[in-house]
């Protein structure tokens, strides 16, 4: 079990291979779809600091507000394909040193991964309990109105957020050699 | 009779305990999965979370799902908006609770209505029975899912599947193939074979209320669903698709008659995270499962 503490340099991000169980510690921001679309637009000067040298979680979460505090009630993964076409570009501008989500990324993002040294952490989809435990503190939240609760922002704190590394900076993947055994095993079945 | 306090009681029940064969299942396949592979961490992690769900009342899942229900019930004591207004009003005090997420999003504008009311949300399927009590069964779908359904028109010249049996199981072990870990494998796999294109979809998404471990009452069916588990799970795609033998928990088939000319082949995916329970009001008592 290897331990990171977020922001992270791009020197200890590169030493990670496929197969790594790590835990994270420090501060990330949530975003899925509009979120990455909203990246892309321009460059948002005012997300940029919070983005730097650290990660991005395709989350939709469960949250609470008492008083003015919000709090995590629920935070797993959601499907991380559906950024492909954003997320390199993300991982350039914003640097970024990788990405949680569930499912993994494609060819692109890999690239992006090792021409700008950032990783694929893969969270368990839907074990929503056990990482909202994990989330300590929400910093702040940005275009909540605008995208909702799902789709906002969520700038967060957390302590001992398990992930296990499928993508690398050395484009190995996880993903790819899961997806090649099963093609070709699905041709033999289809062969009986 | 007020029905909306066991509504709530229905979505939070449904929203925060796993039904206890789909429970019992992947702690038998946790044991199966070798130490120190992701498979094996992934299903820990997934049974940890499913017991501090259930003791703290909190969702399963961050997506917590569209609400799916279906309403069977005798005529001469309800109608439906009696169900509809009670299910509306449980369905906003449950997201207020943040037992549910804000789910519904307008198809046009993209907006959140922050409640899961909606155009269709909840979605309901009412049926007049006989009987004289009322089932009511509540299925909480996640997006992930959801989108790893899909629907296959036999001949297939690509696969090389016929209208036969063989065929139909061509395209459930390509429906699975092509999911990978994104629907949040292991999954539950509800087939329906014929029908049309909506009467498919939604015979193949009821199939997921059947029990784990019940076997099909149609030999044939009963036989096809024993092979297809054990073919998908040689696909070693695993849990959340990071290799590994649990590749699905189950697959459930059930079938329609069809045109002469049509042959479609439904498919309905289900995550691990099956949440489903059933309630039935029979005069003042009130019954889960
Ligand atoms: S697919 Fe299921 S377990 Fe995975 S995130 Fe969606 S609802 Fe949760």
């Amino acid at each position: 079990m290897i331990k990171i503490q977020l922001p992270v340099s791009e020197e200890e991000v590169r030493k990670l291979k496929i197969g790594d169980e790590v835990y994270l510690t420090g501060k990330m921001v949530t975003g899925r779809d509009s979120a990455h679309t909203y990246l892309l637009e321009k460059f948002q000067e005012d997300l940029a600091p919070i983005l730097e040298n650290t990660v991005i979680y395709h989350c939709g979460p469960v949250v609470k507000k008492e008083g003015d505090l919000w709090s995590f009630v629920a935070a797993g993964p959601t499907t991380s394909i559906r950024d492909e076409p954003y997320e390199a570009d993300v991982i350039k501008n914003y640097h970024l040193r990788g990405v949680i989500g569930k499912g993994g990324m494609g060819e692109k993002t890999l690239k992006a991964c090792k021409d700008y040294g950032a990783v694929y952490f893969h969270a368990v989809g839907g074990v929503a309990v056990v990482l909202a435990k994990s989330v300590k503190q929400v910093l702040g939240v940005y275009k909540l109105e605008e995208f909702g609760v799902p789709e906002a922002f969520w700038h967060i704190d957390v302590v001992d957020f398990p992930v296990i590394v499928t993508m690398d900076s050395h484009s190995n993947s996880i993903h790819k050699d899961v997806l090649s055994f099963s093609k070709s095993r699905k041709e033999e079945l289809f062969k009986l | 009779m007020d029905l909306t306090n066991h509504f709530e009681k229905l979505i939070t029940l449904t929203s925060t305990q796993l039904p206890s064969d789909v429970e019992d299942k992947l702690r038998k396949q946790m044991a199966m999965e070798e130490e120190g592979t992701p498979a094996k961490a992934s299903l820990k992690t997934i049974i940890q979370n499913i017991e501090m769900a259930r003791k703290e009342t909190l969702p399963i899942c961050q997506d917590t799902g569209a609400l799916i229900f279906y309403i069977n019930y005798p005529s001469e004591k309800y109608r439906e908006s009696d169900f509809r207004e009670a299910i509306l009003k449980a369905t906003r005090i449950v997201t207020g609770k943040s037992l549910l997420r804000p789910n519904a999003v307008d198809g046009i504008s993209g907006k959140n209505s922050g409640d899961n009311t909606g155009a269709g949300s909840p979605w309901f399927n009412f049926y007049q029975w006989d009987r004289d009590y009322v089932e009511v069964k509540l299925l909480l779908k996640g997006g992930g899912s959801e989108n790893c359904g899909i629907q296959y028109k036999l001949p297939d010249d690509t696969m090389g599947a016929g209208r036969n049996l063989q065929g139909v199981k061509k395209c459930v072990i390509d429906a699975v193939f092509r999911a990978q870990g994104e629907g949040c494998a292991p999954g539950i796999i509800g087939v329906c074979i014929g029908g049309n294109r909506d009467s498919g979809n939604k015979i193949a998404k009821e199939m997921l209320f059947r029990k784990l471990d019940d076997i099909n009452p149609e030999p044939k069916l009963a036989e096809a669903e024993t092979d297809l588990y054990n073919k998908l799970n040689s696909l070693n795609i695993g849990p959340m698709g990071l290799g590994g033998k649990t590749t699905v928990l189950g697959v459930k088939i059930g079938a329609l008659h069809r045109l002469p000319a049509c042959y479609f082949v439904s498919i309905s995916y289900m995550c691990w995270a099956c949440r489903r329970h059933t309630m039935i009001i029979k005069g003042e008592e009130i019954t889960y499962d």
